[in-house]
């Protein structure tokens, strides 16, 4: 039967796909530990360089000794080091002395998930639905307000979004916070703090989300505007369909496949976050650890970053394969 | 098989249709004074070559004229009542339930993302007011129907070949019970076998459903097998129209006969199509008189100068100055 063909086609497909996220994964992994040992300077010395008084050279070689830094590259170094971040052990910071690299990084994802994850969904909700409306009736006059203002923002770096925002809403009109996550006169008191939060949250979100729309608007009308001139539109129409029926019943859903590409992707970089928008509000993330940690040249906390982030566009790019399966027939 | 009776008012009836593209200070007259009737369970065929306005002609009787497209001219009536043809939303209850269209193999014209038992019974459902169950069941006899055995309906359409897919789009057509079926060149794309299965299952299906075919085509050879009756067309006119036996037999106008001596003929050696020497006309600036003229071997002075008259000449019509019409009072037997 074709549905038993086609489940065994699906499983076999996901489990390459599973094959090959897993693999480009210790590359990903590999290539970061290399990065990092080519960067000029001994690690040892780094790792003593906050002490500010002399050191000594028994005193360096009793630190590679205890990070292991005497031992031949490849394989121990590198296997010592895939084994230790597949357990979690991303190592020590340098600037936050004798901070585990993980619990850092765990820190400060929830801010950074809640600033891009929100951002997506109000991209995802407003964007798409006013991209494929614009392709849909192209030439109109949303499609031209659409077009224009959502290519100034595709184009716009987001850390100059950022700045107008802060400047419009914060620092002339006063209406929103512009730094940090919190008013340093905040309340402990649940409901209050969380207003609080939200209330910094907006700027931020608001500058993340604005360039995402502008690109969802963009590749979604474009998809859209492609499918509109697709023969099956002309069979829909032909059957004596509504628009609505037509738009409903055969774009929407032909429209949004490379647009759910696009968004499963682009929820790879949601634990990476927006470093420069996190950078312009000081917002208490993955963005902004980010920069400290370059900053402090922080080579673990890097490194465990890229990492992170090199996993979550690996699992991105997993799930954008799985979600293409399950929409699109054709590549089942 | 001609049901060439003037005994009631014919299925459809085109009366001096004539379709312009385009903006209205520069407009492409793509069909100019189209005229024609087509009775129940009649088969005609539209021949003419590529430009001509086949496709244009059959769009407005199916009312799915492309936005940019403006009736200039003329009626469509169908069971006696005017089709308002250039109004879109006042169209749609006509499609499907009485002109349903069979567009061309290579198209895509079946949705990619859906399977082919649910394309077939969606019309059911928006159109008859069916439930998802009986429109499914209507979808797989429809399937049978056409050669397709039931279990392949959970296909997606790029599962199936190419003679499968136009199938299904037969199938499809005949899911709201149409009177009228237009094949825009349904098998075009298709390889010499299966586009002789394609037909023969028109055929089929056309003298069991008591369908009127009106059948889109290049290639003269479909024809005689298909239609009851050949409609030539050049340059957005109908040049003749007649039985298929006097077409083929005795054909009147110029460009007839260049188009029947140019049907490849294996027999003789003859495979490839001789094209008809001469440009096809520029529709913006169609040539004065004939619009044939430049290109015909028979061509006098009257040409250049007068648009010959689509006039009644034996069972059929055509529209030649070498064929001046009969006069009205001698005429006996109708169009
Ligand atoms: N949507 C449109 N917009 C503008 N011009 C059009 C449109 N559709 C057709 N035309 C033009 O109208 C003329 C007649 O086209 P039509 O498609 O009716 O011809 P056809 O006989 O079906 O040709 P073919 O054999 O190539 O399908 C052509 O010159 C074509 O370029
Ligand atoms: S009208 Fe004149 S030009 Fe036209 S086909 Fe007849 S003879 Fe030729
Ligand atoms: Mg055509």
């Amino acid at each position: 039967m074709a549905g038993q063909a086609s489940r065994n086609f699906m499983s076999r497909r996901l489990g390459l796909a599973l094959i090959r996220a897993i693999v480009t994964l210790l590359i990903v992994a590999t290539l970061n530990f290399i990065l990092f040992r080519v960067i000029p300077g001994d690690p040892a010395n780094m790792l003593l360089a906050g002490a500010r008084s002399s050191v000594t050279a028994e005193q360096i070689e009793a630190q590679r000794q205890n990070w292991g830094l005497d031992r031949p590259l490849f394989p121990d170094q590198v296997v010592d080091y895939l084994w230790a971040s597949l357990h979690g052990d991303l190592g020590y910071s340098f600037k936050f002395r004798g901070r585990q690299v993980a619990d850092l990084i765990f820190e400060r994802l929830p801010a950074t998930i809640a600033l891009v994850g929100l951002a997506q969904i109000i991209a995802i909700l407003g964007g798409v639905m006013l991209g494929l409306y614009a392709g849909w009736r192209r030439g109109g006059a949303i499609d031209n307000i659409a077009t224009v203002s959502s290519l100034a923002l595709y184009s716009t770096p987001a850390f100059w979004l950022a700045m107008l925002l802060i400047v419009t809403f914060s620092t002339v009109s006063g209406w929103l916070p512009g730094y940090g996550a919190y008013s340093p006169s905040a309340s402990i008191a649940s409901v209050d703090r969380l207003l609080d939060y939200l209330k910094h949250l907006a700027l931020p979100v608001a500058a993340v989300a604005l360039g995402l729309i502008g690109q969802y608007v963009v590749v979604a009308r474009a998809a859209m505007s492609e499918v509109v001139t697709e023969d099956y539109m002309v069979t829909a129409r032909a059957k004596g369909l509504t628009h609505r029926q037509m738009l409903m019943h055969h774009a929407c859903r032909n429209a949004m496949l490379p647009v759910v590409t696009l968004i499963t992707l682009n929820l790879g970089y949601v634990v990476a976050g927006a470093i420069t928008v996190e950078a312009v509000f000081a917002w208490p993330g993955i963005g902004g650890l980010t920069v400290e940690a370059l900053n402090a040249r922080d080579y673990p906390v890097l490194q465990g970053i890229f990492l992170l982030l090199g996993a979550s566009i690996v699992a991105a790019n997993l799930l954008a394969d799985l979600a293409y399966g399950i929409l699109d027939p054709r590549v089942r | 098989m001609t049901n060439s009776f003037p005994d009631k008012e014919p299925l459809l009836r085109v009366d001096g249709l004539s379709v312009d593209y385009g903006l209205k200070g520069d407009p492409l007259r793509a069909i100019d004074g189209v005229s024609f009737e087509l009775r129940t369970g009649e088969a005609v065929a539209l021949v003419g070559e590529s430009g001509s306005g086949k496709t244009t002609t059959a769009m407005a009787i199916a009312g799915l004229l492309s936005p940019n497209a403006r009736v200039s001219g003329g009626q469509v009536h169908y069971r006696g009542q005017r089709l308002p043809i250039d109004d879109d939303a006042a169209m749609r209850p006509h499609r499907w339930s009485e002109t349903s269209v069979v567009f061309q193999g290579a198209m895509n014209a079946l949705n990619p993302v859906h399977r082919i038992t649910k394309q077939i019974a969606e019309p059911c459902i928006l159109k008859l007011g069916m439930t998802r169950g009986e429109a499914t069941a209507r979808a797989i006899e429809l399937l049978e129907l056409v050669g397709i055995p039931a279990d392949r309906g959970v296909a997606y359409p790029h599962e199936l070949s190419g003679g499968m897919r136009q199938r299904v789009m037969i199938a499809m057509a005949l899911a709201c019970r149409p009177s009228i079926i237009v094949g825009d060149e349904p098998t075009t794309a298709l390889d010499v076998i299966t586009q002789a299965q394609i037909l023969k299952l028109l055929r089929d299906l056309r003298s069991q459903l008591n369908l009127a075919l009106i059948l889109i085509t290049h290639d003269l050879s479909v024809v005689a097998e298909s239609c009851d009756r050949v409609m030539i067309m050049y340059s957005g006119r109908v040049v003749e129209d007649g039985t298929v036996a006097e077409i083929f037999a005795e054909p009147k106008h110029p460009y007839t006969k260049l188009l029947i001596a140019s049907i490849p003929n294996p027999a003789n050696g003859k495979k490839m199509i001789r094209p008809i020497p001469g440009d096809p006309p520029n529709l913006v600036n169609r040539p004065s008189g004939c619009a044939f003229h430049p290109r015909c071997p028979s061509t006098m002075s009257v040409c250049t100068t007068e648009v010959p008259r689509l006039g009644r000449f034996g069972h059929g019509r055509v529209a030649c100055h070498l064929h001046p019409p009969l006069q009205e009072n001698m005429v006996t037997v109708h169009a």
